[in-house]
């Protein structure tokens, strides 16, 4: 283990396949026990960076030491120091919950003396217990992401990397997973995640806001939204939405408008100042205006905020 | 090498393989199916071939004659006709591989002691059947022939002298020349080549085209573990079908077996090595299932097959092709399966085969073993 407290130090990491750049030039560093996310569209370089982390993809250029081991010139050290668990589900559908179970801790060379105490403990946090026999495949979503879980942690890594770990999973399967996560980290165990869920990205100790490959922003969900944002946010709920948007755009003291829910969201530089003036422009402009207020912004400003100046172009779930 | 992890995989494989029904169809029934299809379907011999008569003669001697060919087990006079046109009708419509035609002067031309001609309209859409009607049905007529002749003689009180020269044949090895016992054997080489190299070609492409493999190569499982417990399961079947396959010629075709059983499962596991590495080689390069089997099938079970000497003996290619087929392993393998089978050959006595194809199996072997890496993209 390193001398200092972190689990994972990015420095300069690159990674170019031909003449596209998916990861460029991330510095970062993970503190022991933290989870800590890593938020950006598809496409962003998540996938591609935790792939580098896992020794999975050779970097093209800079460093980064996971547990301690340089991940391009001891990947086997790194992997036997981490719990992995790629995008797709990819547990053998075919094999039994308990088969798999069975299989990982083989791979991690769980001892004998402990496997049938980790096979419990598995079965356990996955809520699996009862239906070891179960054919994986028949398993719902949820479940199965959380055997995938179990699966990568059998050795008890100090390090783990969850790569989008609940796509395409229901909400409150979502939450049972994050609990997971959680309960987790108390061990001080290192949790990396990453995800397009903005509300999954509140629960993370710190993150790093990723787009096209780079870091947009660095820092725990509060700090980030009090720091990041260049000016203060309104929300306007008026009539109607579309022309509002196209009015606004053009409107002096707004820096961006946007289309959230049913309302927008105006990045102005002050608000107390700005709320008279905005709604005196709307109504000259002819659109009703209903509340209009100062807002906290939400990860999700923050995030169009940092990268609405060079647009990504690239799908955005939220 | 961890055993613990080569294990792990090695079980999982097996629960693969047993869970998936078109696997353990494969796996279990195809084998007894090949051995069955070609120790039955594939027959080389040319027996009860159908023949037409046009005796336009109909007297005793024609009946003579037309009895030999029906002696003969190579013939079977299916029918008599009356015309012309029925005869050229049966060999149209195949119900005839051969029409005889007997002259309506044969008796007479006979008790004349003039030349006299039969003629024999042969079905030569198959080369092979045709040339081999042509041989025997010329034996029999010759056979007649001097018969005639010695009779004649014997008449006329002169002594019957034995021909001064004959051949004495004995016919080693497959004493009876059954084609089965000529085919059935290699068969095995067929065998392995679909559970060595088809099956196991699919193993590493599936993980791939799953998405598996990425979660596997996250764990600290190496690439021989993977291999060699991927391989593992494959192997225990193939050594498990050679025995059935052999048990099957054995006792079910009586096929002789002659040589050394040890050396027989000892040269199997040699040439399973080789089509297990070559379908983990080509699985690990084509990445997807289709693409995965198909070539492993065009590289393994088509030259087993066709160049192999399996079926189509090598000395009979024509030259190109028996250049190539010192690179088919399976053509080593099949030669000693004979050589095992038939003339019992001492082991040591394989060493022609022998080395090419442990050369094989080691090349192979390490071509796979460098082939697979721990890498995504």
């Amino acid at each position: 283990m390193p001398e200092d407290n972190n689990s994972v130090v990015i420095e300069n990491l690159v990674k170019r396949f031909g003449d596209f750049v998916a990861v460029d030039r991330i510095s970062l560093a993970v503190r022991k026990g933290e989870v800590f996310g890593f938020l950006g569209p598809n496409g962003a370089g998540k996938s591609t960076t935790i792939r580098m982390l896992c020794g999975l993809l050779k970097p093209t250029s800079g460093r980064a030491r996971v547990a301690g081991y340089d991940v391009a010139r001891d990947p086997e050290l790194v992997r036997q120091n981490i719990g992995y668990m790629s995008q797709k589900f990819s547990l053998y559908n075919d094999l039994t919950v308990v088969e798999n179970i069975r299989l990982f801790a083989g791979l991690y060379s769980v001892p004998a003396n402990v496997l049938k105490e980790r096979i419990e403990w598995a079965l356990e946090m996955s809520s699996l217990k009862g239906r070891e026999h179960l054919i994986t495949a028949t398993l719902p979503g949820g479940w199965k992401q959380r055997l995938a879980l179990g699966c990568a942690v059998l050795h008890q890594p100090p390090v783990i990397f969850l790569d989008e770990p609940t796509s395409g999973v229901d909400p409150i399967s979502r939450r049972q997973f994050w609990d997971l996560i959680h309960h987790m980290a108390e061990e001080d165990v290192t949790v990396f995640v990453t995800t397009h869920y903005m509300e999954e990205a509140e629960y993370c100790n710190r993150l790093a806001m990723i787009s096209r490959g780079a870091v947009a922003a660095l820092g725990a969900p509060s700090e980030l939204k009090q720091k990041s944002m260049k000016g203060e946010l309104l929300l306007v709920e008026c009539e109607p939405l579309g022309q509002a948007v196209e009015i606004l755009q053009s409107a002096p003291d707004v820096i961006d408008a946007g289309v959230f829910g049913r309302a927008l969201h105006l990045v102005v530089r002050d608000a107390t100042a700005a709320i008279p003036q905005v709604k005196k422009y709307l109504s000259d402009h002819g659109v009703t205006v209903g509340l209009i207020e100062k807002i906290h912004p939400s990860l999700e400003d923050v995030f169009v905020s940092l990268t609405s100046a060079a647009d990504t172009g690239k799908e955005w779930k939220a | 090498m961890s055993f613990t992890r080569f294990l792990a995989v090695a079980r999982k494989e097996v629960v693969h393989i047993f869970r998936d029904s078109r696997g353990l169809i494969i796996v279990l029934i195809m084998p007894v199916v090949l051995v069955l299809l070609f120790g039955y379907g594939v027959n080389l011999d040319f027996k009860g071939l159908p023949v037409y008569v046009y005796d336009r003669d109909g007297s005793q001697q024609s009946q003579d004659l037309l009895k030999r060919f029906q002696a003969s087990e190579y013939f079977d006079v299916v029918r008599v006709v009356n015309d012309y046109p029925a005869l050229t009708r049966s060999l149209d419509d195949g119900h005839a591989k051969m029409g005889i035609v007997i002259p309506w002067d044969f008796s007479q031309r006979l008790g004349d002691r003039r030349p006299v001609q039969i003629q024999a309209l042969v079905d030569g859409t198959d080369d092979n059947t045709a040339n081999v009607l042509i041989g025997y049905a010329q034996a029999v007529v010759q056979g007649y022939s001097s018969d005639v002749q010695l009779e004649w003689l014997r008449n006329r009180g002169q002594l019957l002298r034995p021909a001064l020269l004959s051949v004495e044949t004995r016919t080693w090895y497959n004493e009876d020349l059954e084609s089965s016992a000529f085919i059935v054997p290699g068969v095995l080489a067929l065998v392995m080549s679909v559970i060595g190299a088809f099956l196991t070609s699919l193993t590493i492409a599936r993980e791939w085209e799953r998405g598996t493999m990425e979660q596997l190569i996250s764990t600290p499982v190496t690439p021989l573990e993977i291999m060699l417990g991927k391989l593992a399961p494959y192997f225990a079947i193939g050594m498990f079908d050679v025995i059935v396959c052999a048990l099957i010629a054995i006792y079910w075709f009586q096929v002789p077996f002659r040589g050394s059983f040890p050396t027989l499962l000892f040269t199997s596991a040699m040439f399973l090595v080789v089509v297990l590495s070559l379908g983990f080689y080509v699985s690990v390069i084509a990445k997807s299932q289709l693409t995965a089997s198909q070539i492993s099938l065009i590289i393994t079970f088509l030259p087993a097959f066709l160049l192999s000497g399996f079926l189509f003996p090598i000395e009979q290619m024509p030259v190109v092709l028996q250049w190539i087929t010192p690179l088919v392993p399976a053509r080593y393998y099949v030669s000693i399966l004979k050589k095992i089978f038939l003339k019992g050959t001492p082991t040591a006595l394989l060493y022609p085969d022998l080395v090419p194809l442990a050369l094989f199996a080691l090349v192979v072997a390490l071509l796979a073993t460098a082939s697979f890496h721990k890498r995504l993209g």
